[in-house]
C-alpha cells in the first residue's frame, strides 16, 4: 500500500500507454488511412504490439537486476496482460478478417505453415499465464511454482520471434533487433544468477 | 467498342469520390475499408497519346490509381510496401535504354522514346501477388512480342531472361540489411514471352508508368504471380539454358520455383494459395488456376506436372 501510495500515477500512465497504440489504430480506420491492405495493416500492427508489450513485460526483472529499479516490477502483470489482450486481437482478426471464419483453412494453416504453427503456439503459451495472473491464483499455485510457470513468457518470446523471423521472405531487421532483444534479457538473469545465487534465493523467500 | 476507363471518370472526380467513400464509412467493416486520405500525395506522370483499347480485358473493377501505386513489393526501395512510393521518386528514369541480346539476328538497344512511340494499348489485368493479395490494374503497353519480333530470335533462343536496373546511390533498398542480391533477375521460356497476352508495360490508367510502379518500362505476365513481372528494365537476352533468375534462387531455392504460374493447388512453403485478398475487398476469394487466363495460356504447359515445375 505504501508503495503504491508513492507514484500514484505510474499504473495510469503506463495503462494509457499501452492501450494508446488502439486507440491510434483505431483513429487510423475511422479516417480511412490504413492503406491499400487494411487488414494487413491490422494484423501486423497488433502483431507487433503484442511483441512489443510481451518484451516490455519481460524487461521489468532485468531492469531491476541491472539498474536497481522496482518500479517495472509493479506493473510487469499489465504489461503481460496487455501483451495477451494485443496478441487475442492479432489472433481474432486473422481469423475473422484475415481468414474469414473458413476455419478449414485455418486449421490447415496451423498444421501445415510452420509460421503460422509458432505464432499460434505463442498464443498458447501466454493463455495460462494470463489465466493465473491473479494473487488468488500466487496463493493457489504457491510463489515457487507460479514463478516456474510464468517463465513460460520467455518460450512465448522466443516464439514470437521465430513467428515475426518466418513471416518474411528475406531477413529483416526490425525481427533480428527483437531476438537480439530477447537473447539479451535472458543473458541478464542468467548472468545474475550464476554471480550471486544466495542473493536471489533471499529475494524470493522474501517476495513470499 | 471499348473505352478506356481514364476516359469516363476525369482523375480528379474518382479521387474525391473515394474520400466521400472514406467519409461515409461506418461500422467495424466499414471501417477496415480503405480510405482516400493519401489520394491528393500521388504524383500523376505524362498522359500518353493514342492509346487504343486492347483485348484481353477484364471487366472487373479496377484498383484505384491511389491502391496500385501505394503498395509495392519493389525490393530495391525497401520491403515495406509503401517504400516505394515513399523513395521510388529517386529513380532516374531519363535516358533509358533496354538492351536486347544474345541469341537473335539483330540486337540492338531500344531508347525509351522510341518504346513509347510503338502502338501503345489498355490491357486490364488481374495481378495476382504470390503474398496472396492481387488487384485489377490498367496497364498500358504493348505486347513482348512486338520488341522480340524485331530483333529476330534465332532457334537456339528458349529462354529469355530480364534484367531490371540497379541505382544503389537512388535505391535505398540496395544494399540494406538482409536485402536479396541484385540485379534483380526473372526469365520466361520464349513461347510465354512471345505469347500475345505478355506486355511491356510503359503505363498505368492513360499515364507513363509511376516510378514505383516499375518505370519507365516493366514486364506484365499476368497469368504468373506478380514477381515475375520484372520492373524498370534495362536488359533482355535470348538465350538457350534456362535464366537463374532472382527468387528461384533465393534461400537455396526454397522460395518460389521458376514458372510461378498462379496455381491454388499448389501452395506457398508458408501460406496457402488457395484464396486471395483483393485489394479493396475485405474477404478472401478463391484463387483461379492461371490466375483465370487458363483457357489463353493452358496449353502452355500440357503434359507439365506443375506440382513440379512450380
Amino acid at each position: 500500500m505504501e508503495k503504491a501510495a508513492k507514484q500514484p500515477w505510474l499504473k495510469p500512465l503506463v495503462f494509457a500507454a499501452a492501450l494508446s497504440p488502439l486507440l491510434w489504430l483505431v483513429s487510423r480506420a475511422v479516417r480511412g488511412t490504413l492503406g491499400p491492405d487494411p487488414v494487413a495493416e491490422v494484423l501486423n500492427r497488433l502483431g507487433l504490439y503484442a511483441i512489443t508489450l510481451l518484451f516490455c513485460s519481460l524487461a521489468c526483472t532485468p531492469l531491476q537486476i541491472v539498474l536497481g529499479w522496482s518500479w517495472p516490477l509493479r506493473v510487469r502483470r499489465m504489461l503481460g496482460l496487455f501483451a495477451f489482450f494485443y496478441a487475442c486481437l492479432h489472433l481474432s482478426t486473422y481469423v475473422f478478417l484475415d481468414q474469414g471464419f473458413d476455419f478449414t483453412g485455418i486449421g490447415k494453416d496451423i498444421a501445415k505453415r510452420r509460421f503460422v504453427t509458432v505464432g499460434f503456439a505463442a498464443w498458447c503459451a501466454l493463455v495460462p499465464l494470463a489465466v493465473t495472473s491473479t494473487q488468488a491464483w500466487v496463493k493457489r499455485l504457491g510463489f515457487r511454482r507460479w514463478k516456474s510457470l510464468h517463465r513460460l513468457a520467455y518460450l512465448a518470446g522466443a516464439l514470437a520471434c521465430v513467428h515475426f523471423i518466418w513471416r518474411f521472405k528475406t531477413a529483416l531487421l526490425q525481427p533480428a533487433l527483437f531476438t537480439a532483444v530477447l537473447v539479451l534479457l535472458l543473458a541478464i538473469r542468467v548472468a545474475a544468477r550464476v554471480r550471486a545465487p544466495s542473493r536471489r534465493m533471499s529475494v524470493t523467500s522474501e517476495s513470499r | 467498342m471499348r473505352i478506356r476507363s481514364s476516359e469516363i471518370t476525369p482523375k480528379a472526380l474518382y479521387l474525391r469520390r473515394r474520400e466521400f467513400l472514406a467519409l461515409g464509412a461506418a461500422g467495424a467493416g466499414a471501417l477496415l475499408l480503405p480510405g482516400g486520405a493519401r489520394a491528393a500525395e500521388t504524383p500523376h506522370g505524362r498522359k500518353l497519346e493514342g492509346v487504343k483499347p486492347g483485348q484481353p480485358s477484364t471487366d472487373e473493377k479496377k484498383n484505384s490509381f491511389d491502391d496500385i501505386t501505394h503498395y509495392n513489393n519493389f525490393y530495391e526501395f525497401g520491403t515495406d510496401k509503401d517504400d516505394p512510393a515513399r523513395h521510388a521518386s529517386k529513380l532516374a528514369t531519363r535516358p533509358w535504354a533496354v538492351k536486347v541480346e544474345g541469341e537473335c539476328a539483330k540486337p540492338r538497344t531500344f531508347d525509351i522514346d522510341e518504346l513509347l512511340k510503338l502502338p501503345i494499348e489498355e490491357r486490364v489485368y488481374r495481378l495476382r501477388c504470390v503474398e496472396a493479395w492481387s488487384m485489377v490494374i490498367p496497364w498500358d503497353g504493348f505486347p513482348l512480342a512486338t520488341l522480340l519480333e524485331q530483333v529476330q530470335p534465332t532457334s537456339r533462343a528458349k529462354y529469355v531472361a530480364f534484367e531490371s536496373a540497379v541505382q544503389p546511390k537512388n535505391m535505398p533498398g540496395v544494399g540494406a540489411f538482409g536485402a536479396i542480391p541484385f540485379p534483380y533477375l526473372e526469365g520466361l521460356r520464349i513461347d510465354e514471352a512471345m505469347h500475345p497476352l505478355t506486355l511491356l508495360a510503359v503505363g498505368l490508367y492513360g499515364e507513363e508508368l509511376p516510378k514505383q510502379d516499375g518505370a519507365p518500362v516493366r514486364l506484365v505476365v499476368p497469368w504468373k504471380y506478380g514477381f515475375k513481372s520484372a520492373k524498370s528494365l534495362i536488359k533482355i537476352r535470348l538465350q538457350e539454358t534456362q535464366p537463374a533468375t532472382t527468387w528461384s534462387q533465393y534461400g537455396g531455392g526454397t522460395e518460389y520455383g521458376f514458372y510461378a504460374n498462379v496455381n491454388p493447388e499448389v501452395d506457398h512453403p508458408r501460406w496457402s494459395q488457395a484464396k486471395e485478398r483483393r485489394i479493396g475487398e475485405l474477404f478472401r476469394k478463391p484463387t483461379q488456376k492461371f490466375n483465370g487466363y487458363a483457357d489463353q495460356v493452358a496449353k502452355l504447359y500440357a503434359g507439365m506436372d506443375l506440382r513440379k515445375f512450380f
